[in-house]
């Protein structure tokens, strides 16, 4: 229930944003029609309520926001909650895909190195996290299509689907998957590369932990130790660092997007940034958000689950 | 200092950091002398190879020379990084501190504040700010500074809250010291180690940050940056690869050292926490 005040303050700061930006709609939507009088725009402003004082117009958004209408696109010609309904889909798969795989590489990963410790194995794993997490992630997709779509036609630079072979049923899921392969690598490297030193360093922290000294005092062997004690204990803060980092998975997705063109939210909030579509903007920011408050507390039940010491208050 | 010092030179990794690191502010600061041109100036021989025509390292679509771009990018990157995290760090520990420091409702609001910027996905704020700003050096800035400076409030307040009934902090209200001279004389300092760990880290974010948003056409118009070049050069991706390469390997490396050697200060400046990765 904590959530609900986070989000109320960033409706309230969404609208204040948009009082900010020069210019209103009306503005924008004469600028795009090339003339109009000004007494035509007085006439919009008053349909659009925007002669009204702040306080009436901040209640009026309030209550709009209530109802999920988060006003218009007029570049788009929809309403922004449709227009983001639409594209929230291809952007949960990628994010998804990238969880799955940036976590599961990254316990792996992780594990092996801990388990190596001071090896040359864990020190190549650690030079490769150290790498990914200083490298751009635009400049990761870029450098995929490079090498894997223009001097190695294996997989495609854009899009999600070729939209040309009408494919249907199976074929058609096969082709997502092909176009889905490059974007996920992309996006997930750098997450790779967090959960990688942080498993590891979850991993170390735990042997040092008294129980391992009881287990090995019991004869388990080390195998045992490391598979099933300290990799279940271990795991526990990697799961709540996934939750944390939805918000940051955002942000990434919206520069991923528009390097492969993948049609979800992040290529929307590209395209409306050229479009100077502030509308929708800010309703992506809001949904966005919202998107991180509830996976916030989604993690939080998790934790409990795994960790019945912790309870949910 | 020359403790820290001995400490700091036996991390490898971190030395190295600080060379490359050096090496980048060089190039920085010798960009106008070796490159005395506007980095924006055209020429004769656009797409140039790597090497050709007297480029370096290529050129791009009309002609423009891709090395001195980097060079001069550099000096962006840097001064957009070191100014945003400056800026970060003093509105971060005027919060952290007053919220430590006073504890109970002052805490509570500082608190609930940050935490409403902590959880906005940060990226697209900033993408939100600039857009809602004009882009603009300032405006980058700005955005940087207002996404990052939550997590100096977070460590700073837990710093203040740990520090404010030592016995130190004590004897000071005993000998009638005002509250703000106890915080920026007496606590202040005995927290400036983990702050300067987690400035430089910051840097490096921040430059991280820059380059993306210069990535999708939220940079200055007017002054070059490394992810200008690369959103420019994408559109020729099939036809000249080094215009979107080298300036991502300058990113690479200037994150890289700055990440090093903030591992390394962590090192030299928290001895305890040595052993424990």
């Amino acid at each position: 229930m904590q959530g609900i005040p986070i989000i109320l303050a960033i409706v309230v700061m969404n609208f204040f944003l948009l009082n900010l930006a020069e210019g209103d709609a009306v503005d924008v939507l004469a600028g795009e029609a090339g003339s109009a009088t000004p007494e035509y725009m007085e006439e919009m402003r008053k349909k659009f309520g925007l002669d009204k004082p702040l306080t009436v117009q901040l209640a009026h958004y309030l209550k709009n926001v209530v109802q999920l209408d988060l006003g218009f696109s007029f570049r788009h010609d929809m309403q922004v909650t449709e227009l983001i309904v639409d594209r929230f889909w291809p952007t949960l798969l990628l994010m998804v895909s990238t969880i799955l795989l940036a976590v599961g590489f990254g316990v792996l990963l992780g594990l092996f190195a801990a388990v190596n410790l001071n090896t040359w194995k864990d020190a190549v794993v650690s030079v490769f996290a150290l790498i990914t997490y200083a490298t751009p992630l635009f400049w990761v997709g870029l450098m995929m299509i490079i090498l894997f779509s223009i001097k190695n036609d294996w997989f495609p630079t854009s899009g999600m689907e070729n939209s040309a072979a009408f494919y249907e049923g199976f074929d058609r899921i096969k082709d997502i998957a092909h176009h889905l392969v490059l974007p996920t690598i992309t996006l997930s490297l750098f997450y790779l590369a967090l959960y990688t030193r942080m498993m590891r360093a979850s991993m170390l922290e735990q042997y040092g932990q008294d129980y391992v000294i009881t287990a090995r005092a019991k004869g388990v062997s080390e195998r045992r130790i490391t598979f099933v004690h300290v990799l279940r204990n271990a795991l526990l803060p990697v799961v709540t660092m996934a939750g944390v980092q939805v918000g940051a998975l955002i942000g990434g997705s919206v520069i991923v997007e528009s390097v492969f063109a993948w049609p979800g939210l992040g290529m929307l909030a590209f395209e409306s940034l050229f479009a100077r579509d502030l509308n929708l903007l800010l309703g992506i920011f809001l949904l966005s958000s919202a998107l991180v408050v509830a996976v916030n507390l989604v993690v939080d039940v998790i934790y409990c689950f795994l960790d019945p010491r912790i309870e949910v208050n | 200092m020359r403790e820290f010092w001995s400490r700091f030179s036996r991390n490898r990794q971190a030395v190295l950091g600080l060379v490359i690191l050096g090496l980048v502010v060089f190039v920085a600061s010798i960009a106008n002398l070796i490159y005395p041109n506007d980095p924006f100036l055209y020429s004769r021989f656009p797409l140039s190879g790597p090497g050709e025509n007297g480029f370096l390292l290529g050129s791009d679509s009309i002609g423009r020379d891709v090395a001195a771009g980097i060079a001069h990018g550099a000096k962006t990157s840097l001064l957009i990084g070191l100014i945003a995290t400056l800026a970060a760090v003093f509105i971060g520990l005027v919060f952290g501190a007053f919220a430590g420091y006073y504890g109970g409702l002052v805490d509570d609001i500082l608190m609930r504040v940050t935490e409403v910027f902590q959880t906005i996905p940060s990226f697209i704020f900033a993408i939100l700010l600039v857009a809602i700003m004009k882009p603009s050096i300032e405006s980058v800035v700005i955005a940087i500074t207002v996404v990052s400076w939550p997590a100096v409030a977070r460590l700073v307040r837990g710093e203040f809250l740990s520090l404010k009934n030592r016995e130190f902090v004590q004897a000071c209200h005993t000998l009638g010291m005002g509250d703000f001279r106890i915080m920026l004389a007496e606590i202040l300092p005995n927290c400036l180690s983990p702050i300067i760990v987690i400035g430089s880290l910051m840097v490096a974010t921040a430059i991280l940050v820059e380059s993306g948003l210069a990535f999708l056409g939220l940079g200055d118009p007017n002054v070059m940056s490394w992810g200008f070049i690369i959103s420019d050069g994408r559109s020729m991706l099939r036809v000249a690869w080094w215009i979107c390469t080298f300036p991502g390997i300058a990113i690479l490396i200037t994150v890289l050292a700055i990440n090093l050697v903030g591992e390394g200060l962590n090192d030299a400046l928290n001895p305890r926490l040595r052993e424990r990765s």
